[in-house]
């Protein structure tokens, strides 16, 4: 896959729908991105924004009722949407890989560690049992996990969460993946664990440029990981842009708002700020802005047409029309 | 596990020596022997004799006494109508009904199995939907009436298969059976499919429900990323985990098979224990009837004992110990 000069992953209008009894829910709705060789994307939203499921979509793991509608996925110029399933199986955890959130649930409880590690190897290389043993063993090691020959006779329940996720984290490691999608992957982890598994992911992408979307509500995590970083609304990107600007100087508001309910961005004793209202139902959207209703700036005209995702700084998208100017220096 | 195999034994002891007294005091309620035993025209004289010799002129509690003593040297006494130790009778008709049980649970797994698994995995298919109809009536239908459907229309409208008996015994390996002679077969099979059918229903109803709980689970998600192939995740990840709660069930069904195949023995005059019991009700033989019970329950403890080591065998989170109640 040498010479191949264009982004690692271009997503470009990307619609995942689930048609439910109910009615369609647009989960993602024209969703756009991209991540170079060894960058790290943070992809940040509230809970039901549609983030995981835009991971989902890229490895063509989503379960009906849902599916992709439209849009193009290119990874290294191959476009993934519509592929059949053997083609997308071939690139499943030997090209892009996944870590999920809960590492309590994302190992097979009835199966070790070996069983679980060498069939991921042997799913894409025509390897012996041994060979895909070792290499399972130097995964494990290179997630720092201590005798790692021991290790993987035990079963997942004879491994703490912090230890499992380290696993989940050497299965994705496994064949060397041009790109990792990270599903929260530190959420539920004690914070001191958090801040292991950030900083080796981060020093092994760094390794071997691997390319890395990193899936979050949590904007402490991406401040210090990401280069870019995309805010995900309702099934929608609200911004986009490098991380330390849109961090330090948002754009949208909502964005703004979720900066504002971070508690240690507060001064003691003052009241946590926080968004009003809810995040509005994903099967009867508002025919404007999704976020008009929460929206603090918010006027008569944000809520007749869906604004434009636009280029309103160099490099900075924003989907508003009353993007927080007076705050850029 | 030491320990808790002992627990379990010591446990069992006292399941069996509760057992014995409903059993007794069950089978004493049912009537009185010597009634059916002793003909009608035998004087007075006769009749004592006849209730002495049985041990029936002692109170009950003492009755039970010398069966508990007699029990504890392994003999659980002699068969009123046979005159014959009860369980030699009821051990020559075991093979019978072991051989028509283990038919019949091996075609419930064999059949239910692979049907659960596909209606879990397509549940919207109209084949599906049509299993889980067809598993409700196979879970509905009378055992009895079944039976005799099934010798109406295969043996006497079609003629295809013998109704009655055990057919030709073969031997192979020292073990004797009808399953070793092609006559043998061609008998067991409609007491067996008979047998098997309310089985079969439970197992497809089981396996669907835990393949469709299965593949919701994260670690069905995880392994399909990792690009394992459909046949690996539904071979290896979803059938290791929906095993638990089979082997729980068939293990139960086992048990239940041997015991209450009695419909089935009945009706395709099938020379095995279940055939034994109801005789031996009918004439009131309660050694018999004693043993036999025994034997049952002894049965279901020893299977309930091979489920609980085969759990932690499949399932590694668990662990033989005992739960302080």
């Amino acid at each position: 896959m040498t010479g191949f000069a264009g982004p690692t992953l271009e997503v470009r209008d990307l619609k995942t729908h689930f048609f439910t009894r109910g009615g369609v829910v647009k989960a993602v709705d024209g969703v756009s991105f991209e991540i170079g060789k060894g960058r790290i994307l943070g992809l940040v939203g509230e809970s039901g924004s549609g983030k995981s499921i835009t991971g989902f979509s890229i490895l063509g793991l989503v379960d009906p009722p849902g599916r992709v509608v439209e849009g193009e996925i290119r990874f290294k110029g191959e476009n993934l949407v519509d592929q059949p399933e053997e083609r997308l199986r071939a690139i499943r955890g030997n090209r892009i890989a996944m870590i999920f959130q809960d590492p309590m649930m994302t190992l097979n409880p009835v199966l070790r560690i070996d069983t679980q590690m060498i069939e991921a190897v042997q799913a894409h290389h025509s390897v012996s049992a041994d060979d895909a043993r070792q290499r399972a063993r130097d995964a494990l090691g290179r997630v720092g996990i201590p005798s790692p020959d021991e290790r993987l006779k035990a079963y997942p329940h004879q491994f703490s969460g912090g230890m499992r996720q380290r696993v989940a984290i050497a299965i994705a490691l496994l064949n060397n993946p041009e790109l990792i999608i990270a599903d929260e992957p530190t959420t539920a982890l004690d914070v001191t664990i958090q801040g292991q598994i950030l900083y080796e992911v981060q020093k092994l992408c760094r390794e071997t440029g691997t390319s890395l979307i990193w899936i979050t509500h949590d904007l402490s995590v991406v401040a210090g990981l990401a280069d870019r970083i995309c805010v995900m609304y309702a099934g929608k990107l609200a911004e986009s842009g490098p991380v330390d600007d849109v961090l330090d100087r948002p754009l949208h508001p909502y964005t703004k708002g979720l900066l504002g309910s971070v508690p240690s961005r507060n001064r003691r004793g003052s009241p946590l700020a926080q968004i009003p209202g809810m995040t509005p139902s994903l099967m009867s959207l508002p025919d404007g802005c999704a976020f008009a209703d929460r929206c603090p700036r918010a006027q008569g005209d944000c809520r007749q047409a869906v604004p434009p995702m636009a280029e309103i700084l160099p490099g900075r998208l924003a989907r508003c029309i009353r993007p927080h100017l007076e705050d850029q220096a | 596990m030491t320990v808790f195999m002992v627990r379990r034994l010591m446990q069992s002891v006292v399941v069996l020596l509760v057992m014995s007294v409903i059993v007794f005091l069950g089978v004493f309620a049912i009537g009185n022997p010597v009634d059916i035993l002793i003909s009608p025209d035998a004087d007075q004289l006769e009749r004592e004799r006849a209730i002495r010799a049985l041990g029936l002129d002692r109170p009950l509690w003492e009755q039970y006494f010398v069966f508990l003593a007699n029990a504890a040297k392994g003999d659980l006494g002699r068969s009123f109508v046979f005159n014959e130790p009860a369980l030699r009778l009821i051990f020559e008709r075991m093979p019978a009904t072991l051989e028509l049980a283990g038919t019949a649970v091996v075609l419930s797994l064999v059949v239910g199995i692979p049907l659960g698994l596909y209606a879990g995995l397509k549940p919207q298919a109209a084949t599906s939907k049509g299993i889980m109809a067809g598993s409700i009536v196979g879970f509905s239908l009378p055992t009895f009436w079944q039976g005799l459907m099934f010798i109406m229309v295969f043996a006497v409208m079609l003629g295809w298969l013998p109704s009655t008996g055990r057919g030709q015994i073969g031997t192979f390996l020292g073990i004797r059976s009808s399953l070793f002679t092609l006559d043998g077969l061609a008998h067991v099979i409609l007491p067996a499919v008979n047998l098997a059918l309310g089985n079969a229903a439970l197992i497809i109803r089981l396996t669907r429900a835990g393949v469709r709980e299965t593949l919701l689970q994260d670690y069905i998600k995880f392994a399909r990323a990792k690009g394992l192939s459909h046949r690996r995740v539904v071979g290896v990840h979803v059938l290791r985990n929906i095993l638990i709660p089979l082997v729980t069930v068939v293990g139960l069904e086992i048990a239940g098979l041997i015991a209450f195949a009695v419909v089935t023995e009945s009706i395709f005059a099938w020379p095995g224990m279940g055939k034994l019991i109801i005789d031996s009700i009918n004439q009131l033989d309660r050694p018999v009837m004693v043993a036999y019970l025994m034997m049952i329950v002894l049965l279901f403890i020893v299977i309930n004992l091979i489920v609980d080591v085969l759990y932690s065998v499949i399932d590694p989170r668990v662990r033989l110990q005992d739960v302080k109640g």
